[in-house]
């Protein structure tokens, strides 16, 4: 027992060094080596244990490589014969054992960790439970104690354990959140999948889905808003009220027999394609059209929200190819801008 | 027209190697457009579909078309050889392999010519891969392809194991066979267990596809996941099947180049066994995300982990192969110590990979595209080039331009780091594989700029390998039989290329490294185990390349069946009387076989000696 703490103890200052230096690779919000939540640090560690160990694998192996190929190159015209050496137990018995030793000290805590991660938080009163069904090429989220069905932006409060069920609808698709939590795959039919994870942190999140899923699969980004618990609050009673239609009433009669025949806004449409309702709030439009303030404008994915809705709705097949929005309507372009226009305005204000 | 009959194993490697090499320069041109098509963010070079159609082609046809057949070529030219064999077991079965593989090859690539190619990954995974999804031919041709290609690639490992089992020279015991037929000899066994699987997954996709049933529709009571676990059943063995051949060959050349026998033969031979064995037992690692359950994650876990121990085994008996030995640095040597120390860190990913609570983060991100290339193409490629360098002379009577081999390496090898290296931090940094596009500011941008520029050099390194092929080839046919001078087994103790019936007489095996014993014990060539005779052998037959080609056209008649109208207003529609063509075809060719009287022939004493004579 004491032999081994020795042992760790004279890792744990390699294993900082490692942790220091792999935490400054990649974006807060994205980076799997910069975790900000439990679930991702205790994955983070395992990575950090495994590296390290491998680190010191690597450097033997290359020491001993390097040597024997300087120290044991053939000099010009050298016709000797070196000594035919059939093996060496000792040796041989050295490196199997070394390696075993190895991965005891991998292994423990990775089986720890993987019953950690599958606990189960479905009767927890704390946990905030999330119904999240993948589509192509997007992801809908329900709240189903709180009643709320939303769609793109998972918005959950800090320190809270939320509490995940995941499946698809139609292909097999995978929910990841790499600075939260390490991925899941949603299965069609019954076989459902659970996860946890927090932010104690507020923040927005990145999220992507991990397993192709057709032309798109690249593009099928999500985002995690984390905020105070007042805030959520705010947000799930504000995403609840009635919604006005747009006052327009040639656009509101357009925006109802085209968009509402398949999406939702409040109370009105049908909940087939993500639902709008605060749709003018949200970090981005289709996932990928990230929304920014006019100036501050840096790539070409970066747009008002209003540019981004009215490219968006003018050629969704430009931006995501082979979603199922494409072709499905007829639009003028006084009709694109009116209805780009009242989306950009259907927001909902929670944030303290 | 002698090519097209041959039965010949040395023959038939050559068309495997041919063939491979081919789809390897098809596999690598996807490579490199998908490259392209990443080397900045929100590229368009290619489209969303057509990116899909790369990345699929790419694998599939990286190892089923590329790596198997130049395993296969490799492994057909030497065995037989090296066990001191005049052919493989079943001849005409070998011909029948490599003409059922390159017709499925064909009909997967044809895929491109029509239009409709395969789109859902190497893996197809369910239900993107079933009709509702996929509702183009393109996975019919995957299905159809792979399972024309994988008939091929199972005679063949049966071929191999009967051969291994049954044709070694007298004294030749299990425990003295050279590693690489060692290595041979359990890759088979693995292809015997593992590609049915494979057939049975295919079949039953085909089924789902060609005849609307639901073993893999969730909407029907079928099940995504039971794919998974088939074709994993399959795919984990799979990448055991394309690493135990390199490691072999890399056993030869390395003990070969540092004038040494292999350190720890034995355990060499133990690790190699329980490698074959512990492949079977891990197939769920691939599914960590599936949501088996903590039970099966830490048992995979573990049993994953486990592979470590044998492979670190042979790594390290390599290590001391070369301690204290006369190292040359030939080509064929270049390649396989540039193998050592990269398929280390493709192992140890690999290790990191079996943690299941890291690999919730690192599964189908570009981590594991890095890992899986560092093994594949840092394992497998460099000792596929360093078995064909290696074997080059005695497959060709030529020895490949000593120069351009080391700049094939040095450019391969560098551009190989670059481009997959960096791979593991993009990753880690929350890049997902599989993406046609990223977005621009995430910090991708320069890593991937630099893991394009690698895959060109890689290209380029590709070139100057074809380009060696080709000067090589215009020089005269003057390989010694020994070329290396530092031989150890029993294929270089014939000619190069050798004569149709390899050895003139069977050669007596007296110990481990059969021709360096007698070397050392001062003979300068086997003994005999036989007197001189005439020898018998298989007479050449165009049967097989008609089977392979009655299956190509049945596969693509019942591909098309739904499309083409009926046959003559029947009820019989033209896509299956082609069908059934095809099929008639095979079975024709099946009765010939059965019912032709074929004794072989002979070649007599006085043309075996007057080869004889002509060499001394």
């Amino acid at each position: 027992m004491m032999n081994r703490w020795q042992y760790f103890k004279r890792l744990a200052p390699l294993m900082a060094i490692m942790a220091l230096v792999l935490a400054a690779c990649g974006r807060e919000d994205l980076s799997t080596l910069n975790p900000q939540g439990p679930v991702a640090e205790e994955q983070f560690d395992l990575m950090v244990t495994a590296i390290v160990i491998m680190s010191l694998v690597i450097v033997v192996v290359f020491a001993i490589c390097l040597y024997v190929i300087i120290r044991f190159r053939r000099r010009k015209g050298d016709k000797s014969i070196p000594k035919q050496v059939e093996g060496s137990h000792k040796l041989e018995i050295v490196w199997t054992v070394i390696p075993i030793i190895l991965l005891i000290i991998l292994g423990v805590p990775t089986v720890q960790s993987v019953f950690n991660l599958a606990k189960d938080y479905s009767n927890d009163p704390d946990a905030v439970k999330v119904i999240v069904t993948s589509h192509q090429y997007w992801w809908e989220f329900e709240y189903p104690e709180l009643g709320i069905k939303t769609a793109q932006e998972l918005v959950i409060p800090t320190g809270k354990t939320i509490w995940i069920e995941a499946k698809t609808a139609d292909v097999l698709h995978s929910f990841w959140i790499p600075s939260l939590a390490g991925k899941i795959d949603t299965n069609p039919g019954g076989n459902t999948n659970y996860m946890y994870f927090s932010a104690p942190k507020e923040g927005v999140y990145l999220g992507k889905c991990a397993e192709l899923c057709g032309p798109s699969h690249g593009l099928m980004d999500f985002k995690v808003k984390s905020v105070d618990p007042a805030s959520f609050d705010r947000w799930a009673t504000a995403i609840k009220e009635p919604v006005a239609l747009p006052s327009d009433p040639a656009i509101a009669e357009v925006f109802e027999s085209k968009c509402l025949t398949c999406h939702a806004v409040g109370a009105f449409g049908g909940p087939a394609f993500p639902n709008l309702t605060g749709i003018g709030s949200r970090e981005s439009v289709a996932g990928i059209l990230v929304n920014v303030e006019a100036d501050d404008k840096q790539y070409e994915h970066e747009d008002t929200v209003y540019n981004n809705l009215y490219k968006w709705i003018k050629d969704p097949e430009a931006v995501k190819p082979g979603n199922l929005m494409s072709n499905q309507y007829d639009l003028t372009d006084e009709e694109i801008e009116g209805i780009a226009q009242y989306l950009s305005e259907l927001t909902l204000d929670f944030e303290q | 027209m002698d090519w097209l009959t041959t039965v010949d194993h040395k023959k038939i490697g050559i068309l495997y190697l041919i063939a491979g090499g081919f789809f390897f320069l098809v596999g690598g041109l996807e490579a490199i457009l998908i490259r392209i098509q990443l080397w900045k963010p929100q590229n368009d070079f290619v489209g969303a579909d057509t990116y899909n159609e790369l990345l699929t082609m790419h694998g599939t046809t990286m190892i089923f078309l590329a790596a198997m057949p130049v395993i296969f070529a490799l492994m057909n030219a030497v065995i037989p050889l090296q066990i001191g064999a005049r052919d493989v077991a079943f001849p005409f079965v070998n011909s029948l392999g490599f003409w059922t593989f390159l017709f499925g090859g064909i009909l997967l690539n044809v895929s491109w010519i029509v239009g409709d190619v395969p789109d859902a990954g190497w893996t197809a995974y369910a239900p993107l891969a079933g009709s509702t999804y996929s509702n183009d031919h393109g996975m019919d041709y995957y299905v159809l392809g792979l399972q024309i290609a994988g008939i091929g690639t199972l005679i063949g490992g049966i071929n191999f194991l009967v051969t291994i089992i049954n044709m070694r020279a007298p004294g030749m015991t299990f425990m003295r066979m050279p590693m690489f037929t060692w290595s041979a000899f359990i890759t088979s066994a693995l292809i015997l267990f593992a590609f049915p699987a494979l057939t049975v997954g295919l079949a039953a996709l085909m089924f789902d596809r060609l005849f609307e049933a639901n073993f893999f529709d969730p909407s029907a009571g079928g099940n995504a996941v039971l794919w998974e676990h088939i074709f994993w059943i399959f795919g984990h063995p799979e990448v055991y099947i394309l690493i135990l051949p390199a490691f072999g060959i890399i056993s030869e050349v390395i003990s070969t180049f540092s004038r040494k026998r292999l350190f720890g033969y034995s355990s060499m031979v133990f690790a190699t066994i329980l490698i074959g064995f512990l492949g079977f037992m891990v197939w769920a690692h691939h599914m960590f995300t599936t949501g088996l359950g903590p039970v099966a994650n830490a048992l995979f876990s573990i049993a994953t982990m486990l592979i470590a121990v044998p492979t670190g085994i042979k790594i390290f008996n390599w290590l001391f192969t070369m301690w204290g030995g006369s190292i040359s640095f030939k080509s064929p040597n270049l390649f396989a110590v540039g193998f050592i120390p990269t398929f280390v860190m493709g192992g140890v990913t690999g290790v990191m990979l079996a943690a299941a609570p890291a690999d919730f983060q690192y599964h189908d991100s570009y981590f594991v595209v890095a890992h899986f290339h560092y093994v594949i193409v840092g394992g497998l490629v460099l000792g596929l080039f360093s078995g064909v360098h290696y074997w080059w002379p005695k497959m060709f009577g030529r020895i490949l331009n000593e120069g351009l081999a080391q700049l094939t390496f040095w450019t391969f090898f560098i551009g190989f780091h670059l481009t997959f290296f960096v791979q593991h931090f993009l990753g880690l940094m929350g890049m997902p594989r599989r993406i046609w596009q990223y977005l621009d500011g995430l910090g991708f941008n320069e890593m991937n700029l630099i893991s394009t520029i690698g895959a060109l050099l890689m290209g380029l390194g590709t070139i100057i390998f074809l380009i060696n092929v080709v000067v090589t080839s215009v020089k005269p046919k003057n390989a010694p039989a020994d070329p290396w001078e530092d031989g150890r087994t029993l294929e270089w103790t014939i000619p190069s290329p050798p004569p149709e019936y390899n050895f003139a007489q069977t050669p007596l095996v007296r110990g481990y490294d059969a021709y360096w014993k007698e070397k050392q014990d001062g003979h300068s060539g086997m003994t005999p185990a036989e007197p001189l005779g005439p020898i018998h052998m298989p007479s050449p037959s165009i049967l097989p390349f008609f089977m392979g080609l009655g299956f190509f056209i049945a596969g693509f008649g019942f591909m098309y069946a739904p499309d083409w109208g009926h046959f003559l207003g029947t009820d019989l529609t033209v896509g299956h009387a082609i069908g059934i063509v095809g099929l008639l075809m095979v079975l024709i060719c099946m009765l010939l076989r059965s019912v032709i009287d074929d004794h072989g022939f002979h070649i007599e004493e006085d043309e075996i000696k007057r080869d004889l004579g002509g060499k001394a």
